[in-house]
């Protein structure tokens, strides 16, 4: 390589380089910002700005849903499993919108403690499989639960 | 290392290039065919999203083209930059289109799975806005190109913008790991493998060698209309038109 190249090089390296690192000074100055929604622990711990609105995003705990009469009013509870905190919401739900399944929900905190969302969005995961497989796992997994339960009432 | 140095020759380019065109064309078309074939009548339906989530076989191919293809326009540019070699200039210009095209695909078919089955047509989490951005540096570098009259500045301009913005190719991978996002995870990693069907996977994986072929073989067409533009004013170019006019 002729010496001119080489500079040339070297400059399109620190080029590149020296951007890196300003975006990546950037990001890191701006990492809230970022963050599509808080957890319900950093809600709880008062990390969350409490006068806007913000995003709350966790899993929907099991046999916590509950339907008002007016059949659109839902109340359920939001957990990261550390935290948990409840939600109200009135409104169309996604398809994906299930008990167990990851949600994220727009809103604020009321005087009460109770996050009333404005909008509920759902949080689809990387899994993707046929039903019977689903089914297999869960099966597997209902086993794996009983077959300790019955050790541990053994021992 | 003579292959290389013809292949930089764009006189040499042109002829090669235009031997390769049909075969690229043709491997395209048939895994095409057989990826559409596999992820709409073999592969299973998904156990939550139904047979909606069959966009996938569109939407992970063109975002991983979308950002396949500024990598090699980063690439292309650096060469051109050091070497001031004609033919990386070329390629860039001529990727740019296709990339900008795959990366429009990636976000429109994203945009229709977003609405069934997360609730909304978009949201500005951080791998929804860095992929747009990417659609923005796209849409840059061929205006960039577009505005400056000699075609040799040009060239180094848009080499410039398309190295600086290669860091946005990181941010775009890792947005879902570094940041909360809406969009998930990665399904398939190189290091991590797939959670997925096996079945599901096929499909995803014959799709995405399909659009690399797409992506070679209008590549091609395009590098080789802009060779022939560009050399317009040579005897080769000259005796080429002119053979085929008479």
């Amino acid at each position: 390589m002729t010496p001119i190249r080489k500079k040339r090089l070297m400059l399109i390296g620190l080029m590149v380089g020296a951007v890196g690192i300003a975006v990546a000074l950037a990001l890191t100055a701006f990492n809230d910002n970022l963050m599509y929604f808080y957890s319900p622990a950093e809600i709880t711990a008062g990390k969350a700005p409490a006068d806007h609105p913000i995003r709350v995003g966790g899993l929907v705990v099991k046999g916590s849903v509950a339907r008002k009469p007016d059949g659109l009013t839902v109340a359920f509870d939001l957990t990261d499993n550390k935290d948990t905190i409840k939600i109200n919401y009135t409104g169309i739900l996604p398809d994906l919108f299930r008990e167990g399944q990851g949600i994220v929900a727009l809103g604020k905190l009321n005087d009460q403690g109770v996050f009333v969302a404005s909008e509920v969005l759902a949080k689809h995961d990387e899994n993707y499989m046929p039903p019977e497989v689903a089914d297999a796992l869960k099966t597997a997994h209902n086993e794996g639960v009983a077959q300790q339960a019955a050790k541990s009432i053994v021992q | 290392m003579r292959f290389y140095h013809r292949l930089a020759s764009p006189r040499h380019f042109y002829r090669i290039a235009g031997q390769w065109i049909p075969w690229l064309a043709g491997i395209f078309f048939v895994l095409l065919v057989w990826g559409l074939y596999e992820s709409l009548f073999v592969a299973p339906t998904d156990y939550q999203q139904g047979e909606s989530y069959r966009i996938i076989f569109i939407h992970v191919p063109a975002a991983w083209m979308s950002m396949f293809i500024y990598f090699i326009m980063a690439v292309a540019g650096a060469i051109n930059l050091v070497w001031r070699m004609k033919m990386a200039e070329v390629v860039l210009v001529a990727s740019a289109p296709i990339g900008a095209a795959f990366t429009f695909l990636a976000l429109v078919t994203g945009s229709l799975w977003g609405k069934p089955m997360w609730g909304t047509w978009w949201v500005w989490d951080a791998r929804l806005t860095s992929e747009l951005f990417l659609l923005f540096l796209y849409l840059g570098i061929i205006a960039l190109y577009g505005a400056i009259e000699d075609k040799r500045t040009a060239g180094r301009a848009v080499s410039i913008l398309a190295l600086v913005g290669v860091v946005n190719l990181p941010i775009i991978h890792f947005s879902v790991e570094w940041w909360n996002t809406l969009h998930q995870g990665s399904t398939v990693s190189l290091m991590g493998g797939a959670k997925m069907d096996p079945r599901m996977l096929r499909p995803l994986l014959v799709m995405s060698f399909a659009f690399k072929f797409y992506y070679g073989w209008v590549l091609f067409l395009r590098a080789r209309n802009e060779v022939l533009e560009r050399e317009r004013n040579t005897s080769w170019v000259r005796e080429l038109v002119e053979g085929k006019a008479t």
